[in-house]
């Protein structure tokens, strides 16, 4: 019974004490301390929070780069088709007007031989003829140098003409 | 919670029946003993009863009223008796009793009727320090007996003058509550020195012990349980958190700053008690009131029995955390008692050494076993005590908006 009975004077001295304890701490020690861990809670939060949004802005950002690097990529692609069309078809057109002007060139130049060809056989063929000419008259005068000859000649033709 | 509650309540309840078991199997060992008891330990002076149990070294008081409790009436021969052993440890005491005869004498004050009367209480031992004397004092003799101040008149105790003697004396308990204060005040103030000195950085050594059980308190104890105006309360929660904490562990070291059984001394865990029913009713808002006078939706004939109940209800809650803390704390240390009663039992004051040291090291190893159990319900039992005033100051404040969740909840 003596273990469950309050001891009055226990109870007096437990009252100051504790009533004392709990003023003390309460100012010097609680107050301060939920202060400070509420403080510096609130300091990592925010730091965690300027953090989670740094990190958006990156991505967000990158994700601009990365837009911005499609766009060019997408541009310069863009230009080299234009500028190999535009390769392809100047070639293309030189090729043809090449062509076009070589034709023209190789038929020219054809005809041109085809002039020459022609201007050189007649020179040849009136050559021929002159030398002819001469072998000719050099022969005529070579028969009819003497007299003998002439009559040699004359009755080489009248033999071989058969009066029939 | 509630899973807490139900391990509070079988640990107690455990406790309760582990106690019980012990002591009886003492009572009924001592019996078997009586008959055959050996006259090797009686010291008697000035006229009184004297008992000195050699096998323990224990110089104790055989008052007559703790006869009659012990149910050896009129037999003064005793060897050893756990009950009264363990009574006399858990209790309180005038003076610290350390080995042998050797104690601190702890101041004596007294209040009478005529003034303060302040006496060291040696005076109450005789020269040798083994038996016990009256001390005459400036207005009364005093007696000490069962550690309970009497006034005598010629050798007569005066009822009427006992009576109206108040004793405020610097006790084993007294001075360990002082203990615990100093203790306290020393180790926050200088956590508190910490943060000041290092503001917004990470806590370091005693602080970064002490900051998870601040954090626990404030998260885990006031903020669900009271909601927004935690924050008034919580110097009050952690100054109960932080002094059960304390108290229960010194109480389980043995020595000299421990040993004392603090919050297993109804006194303490009553004046914790009230000054959380002191602090709820304070602050107890119209919501509250209403929900003990007059439970809203419930018909005015049920009121007749609901009031008288919910008021009832309203002094059980402290009522039922002053006997828990005091049940639990007490429990633990009757079974560690309880264990090395058993070594001096089975050693039959010296006769049977061989049995004595056997079921020493098996109450050895019991009373690890029950240390680490200790540990853990001394940590239990503050957050406990923290935890229900949380609740209790929860229901003082909580607003009128969750109608039917508070319904749910009486």
């Amino acid at each position: 019974m003596k273990l469950v009975t309050p001891d009055f004077g226990l109870v007096i001295w437990m009252t100051l004490t504790f009533l004392t304890v709990l003023f003390l701490l309460s100012k010097f020690a609680w107050k301060p301390i939920l202060k400070m861990i509420s403080e510096r809670e609130k300091t990592i939060e925010d730091a965690l929070l300027s953090a989670e949004k740094a990190k958006l802005e990156m991505a967000r950002m990158t994700a601009s780069n990365e837009a911005l690097l499609r766009e060019a990529q997408a541009e310069r692609d863009a230009m080299l088709k234009l500028a190999r069309e535009t390769k392809d078809q100047i070639i293309h057109e030189a090729r043809t007007r090449a062509t076009v002007e070589g034709e023209r060139l190789i038929s020219i130049a054809r005809e041109a031989i085809n002039n020459e060809k022609l201007a050189a056989v007649t020179e040849l063929k009136n050559q021929v003829a002159q030398l002819s000419l001469q072998v000719a008259e050099k022969l005529v005068k070579h028969e009819l140098s003497s007299d003998e000859k002439q009559k040699a000649l004359a009755n080489t033709l009248i033999s071989e003409l058969k009066l029939n | 919670m509630a899973q807490s509650f139900e391990k509070t309540f079988f640990h107690t309840l455990l406790s309760a029946f582990f106690a019980f078991v012990f002591l009886m199997a003492f009572q009924s060992v001592q019996a078997n003993e009586d008959t055959h008891q050996h006259a090797n330990s009686v010291v008697a002076d000035s006229g009184m009863q004297h008992q000195h149990s050699a096998s323990v070294g224990e110089a104790s008081m055989a008052a007559v009223e703790a006869h009659a409790e012990t149910a050896h009436a009129g037999d003064a021969h005793k060897a050893f008796d756990p009950g009264k052993m363990i009574t006399e440890h858990i209790g309180d005491a005038h003076d610290w009793h350390l080995w042998g005869h050797t104690h601190i004498p702890l101041p004596v004050i007294l209040y009478t009727s005529n003034g303060f009367e302040v006496f060291s209480s040696n005076s109450f031992r005789d020269h040798a320090g083994h038996g016990m004397v009256d001390y005459t004092g400036k207005y009364n003799t005093y007696r000490l007996e069962d550690e309970k101040v009497l006034v005598v008149t010629n050798g007569i105790v005066d009822e009427a003058a006992t009576s109206s003697l108040l004793d405020v004396s610097i006790t084993k308990n007294t001075l360990t509550l002082f203990i615990v204060s100093i203790l306290m005040l020393i180790v926050f103030t200088s956590v508190a020195r910490a943060y000041k000195k290092r503001p917004g950085q990470a806590p370091k050594g005693l602080q970064s012990f002490i900051e998870p059980l601040i954090i626990f308190v404030r998260d885990d104890i006031a903020k669900p349980n009271i909601g927004k105006k935690y924050e008034k309360f919580m110097p009050y929660l952690l100054t109960v958190f932080f002094f059960i904490f304390i108290s229960n562990l010194l109480g389980l070291v043995p020595i000299l700053p421990g040993g004392a059984n603090l919050t297993g001394n109804i006194a303490i865990t009553l004046t914790l008690a009230v000054l959380t029913f002191i602090i709820t009713t304070i602050n107890g808002n119209k919501h509250y009131w209403g929900h003990i006078f007059a439970m809203p939706g419930v018909p005015a004939w049920v009121l007749i029995i609901l009031t008288p109940i919910e008021i009832l209800g309203m002094f059980l809650r402290p009522f039922v955390l002053m006997i828990r803390l005091f049940a639990n704390i007490s429990a633990g240390h009757i079974i560690a008692l309880a264990f090395f009663s058993l070594i001096f039992i089975f050693g039959n004051g010296g006769e049977s050494v061989g049995a004595g040291v056997g079921v020493g090291v098996a109450s050895w190893l019991f009373t690890v076993f029950m240390m680490f159990l200790e540990l853990l319900v001394s940590f239990l039992q503050a957050f406990v005590f923290a935890l229900l005033s949380a609740v209790y100051f929860g229901s003082a404040v909580e607003e009128g908006h969750h109608e039917e969740h508070a319904e749910h909840a009486h």
